[in-house]
């Protein structure tokens, strides 16, 4: 059976992601920063879907320790899902570096080699899918979020490149751009209903997009529109905006 | 975030903020950060028991955690949903122990309203069948508690509408099944006498309950349809059907997308569905096999029924009256017809023994009957409760929306000692409901 390892295996897109392969009968490997807080999912992983689930500590801050960790695997993933990411806070981040540098590490650096590492050993076996969550803060930057965005804009533009060097190599890449989710990170937000997902139509769009080889995609899709008039805004009218 | 919420009813709706937990440790940072908080699962109970100004939900707490296969034996989180452990299940030849009319309400619930089914007579209510759970109390501290071990907190968390704590983990027994069938029998009865008679002769069945036409009067007073059923075996399937015996179609649901005016439902509509339901059954006797589904879960087929009743909402009246009261039964019904205020089922069941602290089922019938909210109607229902005090009987605290809280005190015998116990595990109110409040459990 085909393998899913699930970069930041604890938050509720996570469960989703992985309750949606399993079900399709992938085996599931879990890798979050508290391995204990994982039994209960690879548990209920076994026992809904008959597959094999696994469990790995993993801190995407903790750069040095990454390969390591993916040498620890005890079956090499088909596909490597990262969904790990911290929203923080944008006002504390302007003034405390400590916020500002755990969201840019976490969401960019933390990232970009976590996967870079993958990346290595799917170009040298010629096969494999990396899926990038990214967001739609990072398409433009807003006086709200912009330390997050700015992270999120640089992973999705590795993203991108990625995808464009190992193409050659046989190896897909898909970035996912979601719009709002309702999930444990934006519970205390105020979400427009109509415009937000739930984080099993999110999951859906994943796996429909791994099965069609789709390079990016938006979820929900209109979130592709709405990016499209955010982005033609001009600037001297944007800047304006509290937004 | 702060929010409209209701449950099933509609009714009431208050606002609220609520809060979700994946992790113990998270659920115990939100009890922590809040002065009053009160579970709640998939919103299915009709009225204000799971809510307050702060509920955590429970529905992302929903992992599966074991499952013997062999034994029968299941443990999981409070979050789940019965629909997601009878899709485990079953294919494998298991079944809920109890189950009520809808699967789509969690097991923190079910322990919460300590629910019955159809089989109540056989097999008593949810809390018979559970051999162990965790509970959260007013300390913080997780409790794991059955019927020997720390006896006062599990009977007063089975039925007890969360005010001992977070129902954390359930493990219990289920029922071996040799097919996902039912085989049933649909018997009509003239009048409430002829279905109370049916009841006792058909007793033997496992599973039985009736549908009431509460409506009628003079002769046909009381007429209905007597629907019982066994788990079918394998033998007595059809040919399609025993390909695959433990398994089921996938099929569409409907859904009710938005709230019907209030008008739809009258007095001459109801009439009308009732007269046809009854007609439905041509013959006097219907025997067939039918998929689990549609005899457990009827309306589940039909997403979002609730707003059928409209904006306003609607209450669910349920009570209970003792064996040797028939008498009350007739006067509660008679006083329904009399005031035209019918409803489009009415659920009649006979329950078997159970005399728990402070669960609903005892031995007798139960009724239930939907009403929707319009002016006149709670006191209408006060005046029902009377007949219900009358005659011994008490209503289901899982359905109830409104309530006095003297006829809570006055008709369940255990109240003052489920208050007590509510003291030693929650002396400072953390758990509280719009309910609680309202019946002075927790004010």
């Amino acid at each position: 059976m085909p393998t899913v390892l699930i970069l930041g295996a604890g938050s509720d897109m996570a469960v989703a992601i992985a309750r949606q392969f399993a079900g399709n009968k992938y085996d599931i490997q879990l890798a979050a920063r508290n391995v204990s807080a994982l039994s209960a999912l690879e548990q209920d992983l076994r026992i809904r879907y008959q597959v094999q689930a696994s469990s790995y500590a993993f801190d995407a801050t903790d750069f040095n320790s990454h390969g390591a960790f993916y040498n620890s695997l005890t079956a090499k993933p088909d596909i490597t899902i990262a969904v790990f990411g911290y929203l923080g806070s944008q006002e504390k981040g302007q003034t405390d570096w400590q916020e500002a540098s755990r969201i840019l590490h976490t969401n960019y650096t933390g990232a970009v080699s976590v996967l870079n590492i993958v990346a290595e050993d799917y170009a040298s076996r010629g096969t494999g899918t990396i899926v990038g969550i990214s967001s739609v803060a990072g398409e433009r930057g807003r006086q709200s979020n912009y330390l997050y965005g700015s992270a999120k804009a640089g992973f999705t533009a590795y993203l991108s490149g990625l995808r464009n060097r190992l193409f050659h190599k046989g190896v897909h890449v898909l970035s996912v751009q979601p719009g709002f989710v309702y999930t444990r990170m934006t519970e205390n937000l105020k979400l427009p209903p109509l415009l937000t997902a739930q984080p099993q139509d999110v999951a859906t769009d994943i796996y429909k997009a791994v099965k069609a080889k789709k390079n990016v995609i938006y979820t929900k899709w209109f979130w592709r529109y709405i990016m499209l008039i955010i982005k033609s805004i001009p600037e001297f009218i944007f800047k304006k905006l509290k937004l | 975030m702060e929010r409209r919420l209701a449950n099933w009813g509609n009714y009431p709706a208050i606002s609220c903020d609520e809060s979700t937990f994946s992790q113990e440790d998270q659920v115990q940072d939100f009890i922590s950060a809040h002065s009053s908080v009160i579970a709640r699962g998939n919103g299915r109970c009709y009225g204000d028991a799971s809510l307050a100004k702060h509920s955590v939900s429970t529905l992302k707490y929903d992992k599966v955690l074991a499952f013997d296969t062999t034994n029968g034996v299941f443990e999981c989180q409070s979050g789940i949903t019965l629909d997601q452990i009878l899709d485990i299940i079953v294919p494998k030849g298991w079944f809920l122990p109890v189950t009520p009319g809808t699967k789509f309400i969690t097991i923190g619930g079910a322990v919460a309203s300590d629910v019955h089914g159809k089989n109540h007579h056989v097999d008593g209510s949810f809390s018979r069948h559970i051999i162990e759970m965790d509970v959260i109390t007013g300390n913080k501290e997780t409790i794991t508690c059955s019927a020997e071990k720390e006896p006062d907190l599990f009977w007063a968390t089975c039925g007890g509408m969360g005010l001992t704590g977070i129902i954390t983990r359930v493990k219990f027994g289920l029922k071996k099944i040799g097919t996902a069938y039912i085989r049933q029998k649909q018997i009509k009865a003239k009048n409430l006498e002829d279905l109370i008679r049916l009841f006792e002769e058909y007793s033997a069945y496992t599973y039985s309950m009736a549908w009431i036409d509460c409506l009628q009067k003079g002769d046909a007073f009381g007429r209905g349809i007597l629907i019982v059923g066994e788990h079918a075996t394998p033998e007595e399937l059809n040919e399609q059907q025993r390909k695959a015996p433990l398994e089921l179609g996938q099929k569409r649901k409907l859904s009710m997308p938005f709230n019907l005016p209030s008008f739809t439902l009258n007095t001459l509509t109801v009439k009308a569905f009732n007269w046809l339901y009854y007609l439905k059954n041509t013959k006097r006797e219907i025997n067939n096999v039918i998929p689990y589904e549609p005899f457990f879960y009827p309306l589940d087929a039909i997403l979002h029924w609730n707003r059928g009743y409209g904006k306003a909402g609607f209450v669910q009246y349920q009570f209970v009256l003792p064996l040797e009261k028939k008498e009350g039964l007739v006067a509660i019904l008679k006083r329904i017809s009399d005031a035209g205020l019918g409803s489009f089922l009415a659920v009649l069941k006979v329950f078997g023994k159970q005399n728990d602290l402070i669960s609903f089922p005892m031995e007798g019938y139960t009724l239930a009957l939907d009403f929707p909210v319009r002016k006149g109607l709670f006191e209408f229902l006060d005046q029902l409760d009377e007949i219900v005090l009358q005659y011994g009987g008490r209503l289901y605290l899982t359905k109830d929306a409104r309530m006095k809280q003297e006829v809570f005190w006055q008709s369940y015998p255990n109240a003052q000692k489920f208050a007590d116990i509510i003291k030693t595990y929650n002396g400072d109110k953390l758990f509280r409901s719009v309910q609680s409040d309202r019946l002075l459990l927790t004010q």
